[in-house]
Parts: structure tokens; sequence; C-alpha cells
């Protein structure tokens, strides 16, 4: 019972600071000046040869992270066939 | 699992390969249109769950073996790896196929224009070889996931469909 | 007020998550109410990148809206975190099934033993 009541006032925390924090962020629709963001537009077919701007960051301008991205997917692979090996298997 | 009824059996092999086609148009047009390589893989993925959602296990077993996916999940991650190290006389991950004449390297016009498939370098590559990685991984997943629910017996248990 | 509609809407799904994640007794509806997080956090952060009257940042045949487009890294960066967040879902739903085989039943109150 006392679980509960600790619950409840949890989640009203979450949520008024979820709310006051929401209303604090840039209206939607006119996002702040975003030099990095007109670079990569403007320079995207000249420098990576590529129509797709978001394709062009996501293997080009930050491929680095996608390298990452790549290794948590073969981790995930791994960890489910590793639960689900018989007895017997190699 | 069992097999479903021959009206879903029908439907299956006919509209299967539509997934099939669409999966590896999304996959190979990433430098052109909205898409690429997880996207794409996605799709390929979904068309294997189909697969094994209307035929039952036992003759998705007989079909397909799960060495089969290994091999391309790693062979997808090997080529993504060499492609970045292959320019690394300039940085790491240098587009060094870009403007360069051979293999994707044509040069784009500025400004909108309809997307030529022989541009763009390095990107084309990594998109069919993430595509590759993420087809095999997704499918792995899905096998062993189906092969785990009855672990006492094996893959092909005594199957029943709805009219066999 | 209506003006940050949609991120009043991203906080009140995140709400939900949080609260099915904390009062669910079943373990595959704890992993759903995660993945109702997950998506909540990808929603919040393609709509941080918006501009009123964009068109998508794709210049094959871009015709007369390539004046202004919506901002692109926002976009890339959603790309990883779904992928993220199918490796987790996947995984929690395996460790489900492992402990269902286990101790037989999926109530999170019934697997409290720590037992070899």
């Amino acid at each position: 019972m006392k679980a509960r009541i600790l619950f409840l006032v949890s989640i009203l925390v979450v949520g008024g600071l979820l709310w006051s924090g929401l209303q604090a962020v840039h209206p939607f629709g006119e996002p702040n000046a975003a030099p990095m963001d007109e670079y990569f537009i403007a320079n995207a077919q000249s420098e990576a040869a590529a129509n797709n701007v978001v394709t062009s960051i996501v293997f080009d301008y930050r491929g680095f992270d996608t390298l990452g991205e790549g290794a948590v997917l073969f981790t995930a692979v791994i960890s489910v066939a590793a639960l689900f090996r018989k007895r017997g298997q190699h | 699992m069992n097999p479903l009824s021959v009206v879903a059996r029908t439907v299956c092999n006919l509209f299967a390969w539509f997934l099939a086609v669409f999966g590896i148009y999304v996959i190979v047009h990433g430098h052109l249109t909205p898409g690429g390589g997880f996207q794409g893989g996605a799709v390929v993925a979904t068309f294997m769950a189909f697969l094994l959602v209307a035929h039952g296990g036992r003759k998705m077993q007989s079909w397909v073996r799960k060495e089969l996916f290994t091999l391309m999940e790693c062979v997808g991650l090997t080529i993504f790896i060499s492609a970045g190290l292959l320019g690394m006389s300039n940085t790491f991950f240098f587009n060094f196929l870009a403007k360069a004449g051979g293999l994707f390297g044509s040069t784009v016009p500025l400004g909108p224009n309809p997307g030529a498939l022989n541009t763009s370098g390095t990107i084309a590559l990594m998109n069919l070889s993430v595509g590759l990685e993420v087809v095999g991984g997704l499918s792995m997943i899905l096998l062993y996931m189906f092969s785990g629910v009855h672990p006492e017996e094996p893959f092909g248990r005594e199957e029943t469909g709805h009219d066999r | 007020m209506t003006g940050n509609f949609p991120y009043l809407v991203v906080g009140i799904l995140f709400v939900m998550g949080f609260i099915g994640i904390i009062f669910e007794k079943n373990l595959v509806k704890i992993a759903i109410a995660v993945s109702v997080v997950e998506a909540a956090t990808n929603l919040f952060i393609i709509t941080l990148g918006y501009r009123s009257g964009g068109s998508i940042p794709v210049w094959t045949m871009a015709g007369g809206g390539s004046s202004r487009m919506v901002l692109p890294t926002p976009q890339a960066l959603t790309l990883t975190a779904i992928v993220i967040g199918l490796a987790t879902t996947a995984l929690m739903l395996s460790f489900a099934m492992t402990i269902y085989r286990h101790y037989g039943s999926l109530d999170v109150r019934d697997v409290r033993r720590l037992q070899g």
C-alpha cells in the first residue's frame, strides 16, 4: 500500500517536470538558427555526390555512428542465438 | 506452428514476391530517394516472416538453413568495415570513390535533378552491405526465437494445418 | 499552449508508458510499455527538426519546394535510435521466454527467488 502511494507520487513528479519542460522548447515549426544543417543541405551534392541529404549524413558525414549501430545489431543477434541453444550443439 | 489454410497459402505464394522486389528497390536506390540500408532490410525481413507464418515451421526448415543467414550477416558487416578502412589515407570513412570516375563515381549536377544510379561513391556500397546485414540479422532473430518455443522437440514436430 | 501541441503529445505518451512499466505484472506487457517509451522519444527527436512549409531534404525531382527544407540531422539520429530500440525489445522478449521455461509462469511476483 505504501509502495503504491510512492509510485503515484513519482508519476506525478515526472509528469509535472515534463509539462513544465516541454513548454520551454522553441515553438513548433521555427527552430533556432542551425548553421550545421544549412551547410549540409548546401554542400551535400558537391562533396558527397548524393541526392539524398539524410543518407549522406548517415553514411558519409557521420559514418562512425552507423558503425556503432551495426555493432549493436550484431550483438543482439549473437545474444539471441546464445540464449536458444540446445544441448549437444557446438 | 501450424500452417494456415489453402487461401492464405495461395495469397502468400502470389504476393510475397512483391515484398521482396520492393525491398530490394528501396535498398539499391538509397542515395536517390528516401530509404536506404536499414529500411529496405526491414522490408525484406518482413518477406521472410510472411513465408514463415503462412507455410509453417517444417516447410521453412526444408527451404532455408540458419547458416545462410549467418553468412549474409557476416559478409555485410565485413564489406562495411573494409569500405571504411580503404580510405584511411585521408580519414576513417573517407568517401574515396565519390568523384573519381570509377565504380560509382559520376558527378551530380547541383540543384533539383532526376537522379542517376552511378553516383555517390562508397555510400551506395555501404547501403548494399548494411541491407545484407539487416536481412541476415532479423531473419536469424526470427528463426531462433521460433525454434525456442518448444525446446524439447526438434524443429519439425508433428504439424497439422486446417485441411491437411 | 496550442503552439507546442506535438510536444505535449510526446509527454502524454511518455507518462503512459511509464505507468505501464510501474504498475504491470505481466512480463510481456512490461516489454510493450518499454517499447512505447522508446517510440515517444523517437517522435520527440523528429518533431524538433520541423520547419513550417518545408519539404523533405532530398534533391531528386525537388521542384519548387527546394527553397526551404526541413532539418536533416534529427532524422539521421532517429534511424540509429529505432534500430537500438528493436534490439532491446528482441532481447527482452527472449528473456521472457527463458524465464517462462524455468519458472512456469510470467508473473513478476513469482519470479523473485534467486536460485541456480
